[in-house]
């Protein structure tokens, strides 16, 4: 076969290493554009598994690659003065350039032709059975077939520059240095004897407020080492044509067309901090060089098969880059941690390290982790070792008026109030079952204000004594078994009258339902009744019922009372700008939008009376366009904070029917990071979190104060296997 | 978790006697559903017709669309086809629905392609009504209406199928893909308030013998996914191993009902689907 490949980075060459092992009489020729010596940048990152897909693919180079190798345990991180280290991370560097002699050699010694200083420019150059676009972020390859690879190529938000130092760090080290503009990170590590990396990183509005568009390469390398200074202990920062840069993203809908394919940066790329680049790039050519071996060279099943395994691997570590990339450009936001918890937070931003993995690679660690939480979350201050402490879910948690023995939450679910709106007796089970089982705080389903503020005829509601009273009834039985129980009062508005969400949610009754009310006259889902626009009477009304209900509450014994803010309920509707197109003082801007819903709450608060912990559900984004967005969110969640509550219950969307979720695993504990972190206030958070290992990374990592625990299907048993 | 089998509904070369034959095995064998695609520009059997078919020869197996492509067709006509179907069945229908993906077959049908993600929710929304309402018969078996999932990879699909649904109909990939897929619909479903789970099905295509076959049928069929089409066909499950294997990944990802499509339209390869999962 014949195969050009276009660069000569590791990929490109590592790829004509190995067909040329799988046959000898494959003509390789590689075209690159820059002379044999020429390498941008520093030391390049392996992982473990790499190593050992290098060691099986080709012993010869990974002998002499392990030979000049850096390798390191320990990530450092150093913050507000503190040095916080966590061991188990096994890592190594090589030199790029090293490593890319180390391939040229092998290439030629195996008969592939290097073709330095030559340009390939367009596709009509090639007339070779394989072409390969091994050519880097920059891929002049990819271009040829844009229509059918689809890439899709954008800047990330942060600037960094690639220095090298001549300080030999003994860990992957994190620096972090606040300045007058904002946070500036650097990302160290060893890469042999004498040299270490050094990049410096900082989002776009420090760079600007710095001013560091102006300085030439001179002039950011004396910045630079100015700045780092401490780190760099009176050593060098080194220059190889390091300016300010921004990382790309690269992705390509598909990495193969015809006889073209793409390997490493040029089909994907990660960001830098995680250090995978070089290690997804060799990883790419052992699979395309497996894919022809199983396919015996047959062109297009090889590069199907080539694309089916490493895309799934890619997108995962895109993912995780992705996360990873927009910590460091946040990390402003996380100022105030204590240096254990941002070292945690640190440690668990891409969520491929989780508490359970932690657990394992530096069981040290998280012993002081555990012991520095639950110390804190009793007021205390860690001084000298560890105390024995459980992991941060089963750390109690002192709220204003209320304290709670772990951070588990359980809110079941379903609707079996009586018609009279008492809790039924499937209702009380519940709860009483999730407090059995050991929750520290359990919450009701929605208990509506009046009848007329149900979601459906068997929603229970608290707008008399009877109701109180049957109430009262759960929450002694709840208290009787140590857990504590929080109401989630509110008002359905145009989503009430419908039928139970057994059947379904927001399915209109088919008969016996009752005239709605919201903001604005808009049905809910386009076959939902059309509500009617709250007028002055009707606001102070529900007002009213809001008071009594807090009062009623107050008599039934709740250990705290959660108004609903969000789910697209009667406050919800005021507070969402796709549901409120009043135009007098209730609707607008927000000051306007947030009127209503905080004459309901100042109401609520005053029934409710101090000293027990006041909640609301707020939803962290409407999804939608015109929408509200995470930023008005943490200024409702501020005034709220100044209002009285002591905890926001974090939600998203369904402020309108339609909208363009993300669902998956703890999708939404990026908001609550954000509204914990930037409003100052504890938060509690679902989004589907199934595991402890996730509640103990979302808690411990200061995400979120309090997490409600889902239960994920189980694994089944099938016909195939024999019943034993 | 139960394992099903597709009928051949669009497979090449199937005839109107080999889709009787095969339900009728399928009923005897150890297959716990049966299933039907939906596509209208292609040389294929129409789902509802064939399930109509299905149920006359069948007593046991479930009756499943995986999907039907909803905004293609009349709402009314479709409660109506799907009510008859299960009355028929004595309960058995399991009514898949999504949006479909391709747009040669709403202009076939002459129906527009923008807004079918809202007119399919108006739709979901509509069929139970239909079902409940006297107006149109016959009643279902089932009450309320035959078992509805909804299909589809994007947001507003899980949404979709929370708001309106029993359960999710995926549209078939390694079991990674299932269990991501699986989580979303999971999300979603806890997130709208519903109690429970939503049944999951998943879905793969197979072809025990003959596999070059089926593979062409594949790159065929999938052609207007353009490159896609290659993949799904390198997904083709073509060895008892890789069945056994396919299977166990889903059962442990918590499907419950994993319905096996043949590529090839020839009955060995029910009969040695039987055998591999026996």
């Amino acid at each position: 076969m014949k195969i050009d490949v276009i660069g000569a980075g590791p990929s490109g060459l590592y790829l004509s290493i190995l067909m040329k092992r799988v046959d000898p009489r494959h003509e390789i020729t590689i075209y690159e554009r820059n002379p044999p010596d020429a390498t941008f940048g520093w030391g390049v990152v392996f992982s473990e598994e790499t190593l050992g897909a290098l060691r099986d693919a080709d012993y010869d180079s990974y002998m002499a690659i392990t030979e000049s190798f850096a390798t390191w345990d320990t990530i450092e991180m150093h913050y507000h003065g503190d040095r916080i280290r966590s061991r188990g991370h096994a890592f190594s560097a090589i030199s790029r350039k090293a490593l890319l002699g180390i391939l040229q050699r092998r290439a030629a010694a195996l008969g592939v032709e290097l073709r330095f200083e030559t340009e390939i420019l367009d596709a009509s150059a090639c007339d070779a059975d394989l072409v390969v676009g091994a050519d880097g972020v920059n891929s002049t390859v990819r271009p040829w077939r844009r229509q059918a690879l689809r890439p899709n190529v954008t800047p990330y938000a942060s600037r960094f520059v690639w220095f090298g130092t001549d300080l030999v760090f003994d860990a992957f080290t994190f620096v972090f240095r606040a300045t007058e503009h904002g946070i500036f990170q650097a990302h160290a590590y060893p890469f042999d004897a004498t040299t270490s990396t050094f990049i410096v990183e900082c989002n776009e509005t420090v760079w600007q407020r710095a001013g560091l568009d102006a300085l030439d390469e001179e002039q950011t390398l004396a910045f630079c080492q100015e700045l780092f200074a401490d780190a760099l202990r009176g050593h060098r920062l080194l220059s190889n044509r390091s300016v300010w840069l921004s990382f790309l993203s690269v992705k390509n809908r598909s990495w193969h067309d015809g006889n073209v394919v793409l390997l490493g940066d040029a089909a994907h790329t990660a960001h830098f901090s995680i250090g995978s680049g070089t290690k997804l790039a060799l990883e790419d050519s052992v699979a395309l060089a497996n894919a022809f071996v199983r396919h015996s060279g047959a062109v297009e099943a090889a590069l199907v098969e080539y694309e089916m395994e490493r895309q799934p691997v890619v997108e995962r570590f895109q993912e995780a880059a992705l996360e990873s990339a927009r910590y460091f450009e946040n990390v402003s936001r996380y100022g105030r941690f204590a240096p254990m918890q941002f070292a945690f937070n640190l440690l668990t931003r891409s969520g491929r390290i989780t508490y359970t993995n932690l657990t394992l690679r530096d069981p040290h660690f998280v012993r002081h982790l555990d012991s520095w939480f639950n110390t804190a979350a009793v007021g205390g201050s860690a001084n000298g070792r560890p105390t024995i402490a459980p992991p941060p879910m089963f750390a109690p948690l002192r709220l204003p008026g209320l304290e709670l023995a772990n951070r588990v939450v359980e809110a079941p679910v379903g609707e079996d109030a009586e018609p009279d709106g008492r809790p039924g007796q499937a209702d009380a089970e519940r709860l009483l079952e999730a407090a059995r089982r050991g929750a520290g705080l359990v919450l009701t389903g929605l208990v509506a204000v009046s009848p007329e503020g149900r979601t459906s005829p068997r929603c229970p509601t608290l707008h008399g004594p009877e109701q109180a009273a049957a109430f009262k009834a759960i929450v002694d039985e709840v208290h009787g078994v140590g857990a504590r129980v929080a109401l989630r009062l509110g008002h359905a508005g145009r989503r009430g009258a419908t039928r139970t969400r057994e059947q379904g949610a927001d399915i209109p009754l088919r008969s016996g339902g009752w005239p709605l009310l919201s903001a604005s006259a808009i049905p809910y889902t386009p076959v939902s009744q059309v509500p009617r626009a709250m007028d002055r009477e009707d606001m102070e009304r529900v007002r009213d019922e809001f008071a009594s209900a807090a009062h009623a509450a107050h008599a039934a014994g709740f250990d705290a009372l959660a108004i609903q803010l969000a789910q697209g309920y009667l406050l919800h509707a005021f507070l969402c700008p796709l549901a409120n197109l009043r135009d007098d003082e209730y609707g607008g801007p927000l000051e306007n939008r947030l009127r209503f819903p905080l004459e309901v709450l100042d109401a609520v608060r005053d029934a409710w009376g101090a000293g027990r912990l006041l909640a609301a559900s707020v939803s962290a984004t409407d999804w939608a366009r015109g929408g509200g967005d995470v930023d008005e969110a943490v200024e409702v969640a501020r005034v709220l904070r100044e209002r009285g509550c002591g905890l926001i219950h974090v939600t998203a969307g369904q402020g309108v029917a339609a909208t363009r979720v993300e669902f998956r695993r703890g999708f939404l504990t990026p908001f609550s990071d954000r509204i914990r972190t930037d409003a100052g206030i504890p938060t509690l958070v679902g989004g589907y979190i199934t595991t402890a290992d996730e509640i103990n990374t979302v808690v411990g990592a200061g995400r979120a104060d309090l997490c409600v625990l889902e239960s994920a299907p189980a694994a089944s048993r099938t016909g195939v296997e024999t019943a034993s | 978790m139960n394992v099903g089998i597709g009928l051949p509904n669009t497979t090449p070369g199937a005839t109107g006697e080999l889709m009787l034959e095969w339900a009728r095995q399928a009923d005897a064998g150890p297959f716990s559903s049966l299933g039907v695609l939906d596509r209208l520009l292609y040389d294929s059997f129409e789902p509802m017709s064939s399930l109509a078919a299905a149920a006359a020869v069948t007593r046991r197996v479930r009756l499943a669309t995986m999907i039907v492509i909803a905004p293609l067709r009349n709402t009314a006509l479709l409660a109506k086809q799907a009510a008859s179907i299960d009355a028929l069945a004595g309960g058995r229908l399991t009514l898949g629905l999504a949006v479909g993906a391709r747009l040669d077959d709403y202009a076939a049908a002459d129906v527009e392609h923008r807004g079918r993600g809202e007119r399919f929710s108006r739709q979901l929304a509509e069929l139970r009504d239909h079902w409940e309402a006297d107006r149109i018969g016959p009643p279902p078996a089932q009450s309320g209406g035959p078992e509805l999932l909804v299909g589809g990879g994007a947001g507003p699909s899980f949404e979709r199928m929370a708001r309106y649904a029993d359960g999710y109909a995926h549209g078939g990939g390694p079991p990674r893909a299932f269990a991501r897929a699986a989580a979303s619909a999971c999300a979603a479903w806890g997130d709208l308030g519903r109690p429970g789970r939503p049944r999951l099905w998943g879905q793969a295509y197979f072809a025990l013998g003959d596999d070059e076959a089926g593979a062409d049928y594949l790159r065929d069929y999938y052609a207007f996914t353009g490159p896609f089409a290659e993949k799904i066909a390198a997904g083709n499950l073509t060895s008892a191993r890789a069945v056994r294997d396919f299977v166990r990944g889903y059962a442990e990802e918590g499907c419950d009902e994993l319905v096996l499509l043949p590529t090839v339209a020839k009955l060995e390869q029910l009969e040695r689907l039987a055998e591999v999962l026996a």
